[in-house]
């Protein structure tokens, strides 16, 4: 009832004529109008990269086995050369920390860099959005059709699109199994319909959300699902690069014939030709100024250059530009000039920083893992020869795919002499690719070397083939009698 | 649900759940039913601060995951438990589930086990397999006492050794481990004499294993040693039988030295080994005894 007594009020103020609505609505479809221009080129070369890269890397083979694969049942990672292990988690952060500073950077440098030309959202839209062109034809066309009655041409145009997009997402559906299962013999097996169920699975789920995601969900994703696109705006600030309509030059807008001249009548250059909405795969119009909804692709950008190269107009009503550079009427080179800006270049710090950390330390990284855990039990004893004992556990593992020896070397107290359990040092010789070992240690030191407590030592365990050093403190206790 | 006694609290958390479904089912068909007005330019009219609220619908397709999750969560709860103390459709427990998995990896290891089960010990202690996996039995549960190396510590027996209290022999290392063990000694200084006497009574004792002694000591101990001969046999080489330890060798379980005789003496001492059966079955028992066996039989 309030809310009536409101409305009331507000009417007498402004009235304006009104439209009863539902709370709920279905989203309008959006016929997004093909585009081509200096835009719409790189976000094609960004598909062509991020989609050669997708599906090409998992037939990528390296020694002998495939070059980037997740084995989650082995619980090992390889990249190549590197092989990670669920221990290496501390790289999947670093890798994580980096991705989010270089989105920040962008985002900060020229807003939503990230959602316009490689989101995966964006650019399987694109994909997808090519395959609908090229079967059921442009704008119009598509239009046209959804509005017909169902008739052959209707039938086979729609059944041709399902099966392509289909078929697309479910070869996208096998290539990301792929990153988990030998691409080489998952390929076979669903050839043989021999697919394990758990891949089986996956394939499906992953080929349906592509299908659904770029096929139909589309910018409801970028406009309802994605926190991305939320707290982006945080990242924002006067200098950042953003595609915007110049409503100084535009303003006011109106068509024209293309004989009366830019600013006849005292119109603005903006001919309201409605093209920059017909390509905006949002749906949003762009003269209303920076809106949540715009991914920031530039498609509006290449579709007003090209009206304006036509009417013969200066290009750039709708440009890159931020928000200071269109306040302050500023040149090219005044806006790159605040590219210097603190906010700039703290993220490229922190961000460089991350990279050279996690370059270096993945360089220095030890093709093997040990862990020493002192037996809590038995303190110290005395040996028949009256020398002071400790027993240790070393867990030992080979992380290289190659036979490894090791030698070990135990520092921190004079004259500690390390003894193998049965006497023997072949305990830490000839590790299998892979394999681990407890190897148990009885570190030795003669009585009356020093003083009773607790000692702090250095297990050195160096891998003798790749000449790696691995050191792990431990104690040594000293009883007093 | 053990914990919740009262028959309050099922009936609290169904109405809870069930309850706050049916609040958000509600909510979603009320909405259905509610009509805004809208202005020419897209706000509402309702306005805070000066801050107008913009018409923006919910997208049908998310009032439709709306309704699947709601019908997910009916389905949910009629098969698994989460309703009070209905325990669902499935008859679903964590504890059915560690069972279950259980009993499939015993019946995977199964064949790997009744393979040496079917052999003697002594054959079991040569296969490097086998003593493998006696080795992560006894450093999972064994080691916490004996030591990683299993050479024990003061109070705790060495097992590398060919000195045992109860014997080495693989039946009677089976039969420690199966039922465990209580090693007694009772204080033994009232027996012996006086101070002297149990003093004269440890250096005897060192001079049986030829450790450091007094021999004039030892010489006048040596008669009241026959209180000790019960267990420890006239010679003093222990009963394995009985667990008392053979005192002629060098090893000193509790300690070396007459001043640890002594206090053996005077206050005697109770050692106590668990009983494994509980824990494990017999056919790993006989893997644990081939490579407790193993250790000093290379």
């Amino acid at each position: 009832m309030s809310n009536n007594t409101k409305r009331v009020m507000h009417e007498t103020t402004i009235p304006e004529r009104e439209v009863v609505l539902s709370l709920y609505k279905s989203e309008d479809k959006v016929y997004a109008r093909s585009v081509s221009g200096f835009y719409n080129q790189w976000r094609w070369v960004m598909v062509w990269v991020t989609q050669l890269f997708f599906y090409g890397v998992p037939w990528l083979e390296w020694d002998g086995r495939q070059a980037m694969l997740f084995d989650l049942d082995g619980m090992r990672f390889y990249v190549f050369g590197l092989i990670f292990h669920p221990q290496d988690l501390i790289y999947l952060s670093f890798l994580l920390i980096v991705s989010a500073l270089s989105l920040f950077l962008f985002t900060a440098i020229a807003g939503r860099l990230w959602c316009g030309y490689t989101c995966p959202q964006t650019v399987y839209t694109e994909i997808y959005m090519w395959m609908e062109e090229k079967i059921e034809g442009d704008r119009i066309a598509r239009m046209r059709l959804d509005d017909s009655k169902w008739n052959l041409n209707k039938v086979t145009r729609k059944s041709l699109k399902q099966f392509a997009w289909i078929a697309f997402g479910l070869w996208t559906g096998v290539t990301f199994v792929g990153y988990f299962v030998p691409m080489r013999e998952l390929v076979p097996n669903i050839m043989q319909l021999q697919a394990g169920g758990w891949e089986t699975f996956w394939v499906f789920f992953y080929g349906f959300a592509t299908y659904g995601n770029a096929g139909y969900m589309r910018e409801q994703v970028c406009k309802y699902m994605c926190p991305y696109a939320r707290f982006q705006s945080a990242m924002f600030d006067g200098d950042t690069m953003t595609v915007t309509y110049d409503e100084n030059r535009g303003e006011p807008r109106g068509s024209r014939s293309k004989k009366a001249g830019e600013n006849a009548n005292g119109l603005g250059s903006c001919i309201d030709c409605n093209i920059c909405v017909q390509v905006c795969p949002t749906g949003i119009d762009i003269r209303n100024g920076l809106q949540y909804e715009c991914i920031g692709c530039g498609a509006c950008i290449d579709a007003c250059d090209d009206v304006m190269d036509k009417m013969g107009y200066a290009k750039g009503l709708i440009k890159y530009t931020t928000q200071n550079g269109m306040d302050n009427r500023w040149n090219r080179q005044q806006m790159l000039a605040r590219l210097f800006r603190p906010r700039v270049l703290i993220y490229s710090a922190i961000l460089m920083t991350m990279m050279i950390g996690m370059v270096v330390s993945i360089y220095y990284k030890p093709d093997f893992r040990l862990d020493v855990l002192r037996d809590r039990a038995v303190m110290a004893r005395y040996t028949n020869d009256g020398k002071i004992e400790n027993v240790y556990n070393l867990k030992l593992e080979n992380e290289s795919e190659v036979e490894r020896d090791y030698d070990l070397k135990v520092t921190g107290l004079p004259n500690l002499a390390i003894h193998f359990s049965d006497n023997n040092i072949q305990q830490i010789k000839a590790l299998k690719p892979f394999e681990k070992r407890n190897v148990i240690v009885e570190i030795q030191l003669p009585d009356g070397e020093t003083r009773a407590g607790s000692h702090k030592i250095l297990f050195e365990m160096t891998d003798i083939q790749a000449k790696e050093t691995v050191k792990e403190k431990s104690v040594f206790i000293v009883p007093s009698n | 649900m053990n914990d919740f006694v009262s028959g309050f609290w099922p009936i609290w958390i169904s109405t809870i759940t069930l309850g706050g479904i049916a609040f958000c089912v509600g909510l979603l068909i009320f909405a259905s039913r509610v009509k805004v007005t809208l202005d020419s330019d897209n706000t509402n009219g309702h306005e805070w601060d000066g801050i107008k609220e913009m018409n923006n619908p919910l997208p049908m397709w998310w009032v439709g995951l709306f309704i699947i999750t709601v019908i997910f969560g009916l389905a949910y709860l009629f098969l698994f438990p989460g309703l009070g103390e209905y325990q669902g459709k499935f008859g679903w427990t964590a504890v059915k589930q560690y069972e279950a998995e259980k009993a499939k990896n015993n019946e995977k290891i199964a064949p790997l086990y009744a393979k040496y089960a079917a052999m003697q010990v002594e054959d079991v202690a040569k296969i490097p397999e086998a003593r493998d996996i006696g080795k992560r039995i006894f450093l999972n549960n064994c080691a916490a006492c004996h030591g990683s190396d299993a050479k024990g510590s003061r109070g705790f027996p060495n097992l590398t050794d060919n000195d045992w209290l109860y014997g080495g022999s693989p039946e009677r290392i089976k039969e420690t481990i199966t039922e465990g063990r209580i090693g007694m000694m009772p204080p033994m200084a009232a027996a012996v004499g006086n101070e002297e006497d149990v003093k004269n009574v440890a250096n005897y004792v060192l001079s049986l294993s030829g450790s450091i002694h007094d021999s004039g000591r030892a010489n006048a101990g040596k008669d009241k040693f026959v209180v000790c001969a019960a267990c420890h046999g006239a010679e003093g080489k222990g009963n394995q039988m009985i667990g008392a330890p053979n005192l002629t060798d060098n090893t000193w379980l509790h300690g070396q030295g007459e001043a640890a005789i002594i206090k053996r003496i005077h206050e005697g001492k109770t050692n106590q080994m668990p009983a494994w059966e509980e824990k494990f079955s017999p056919e790993q028992i006989h893997l644990l005894t081939a490579y407790v066996w193993g250790l000093s039989n290379k």
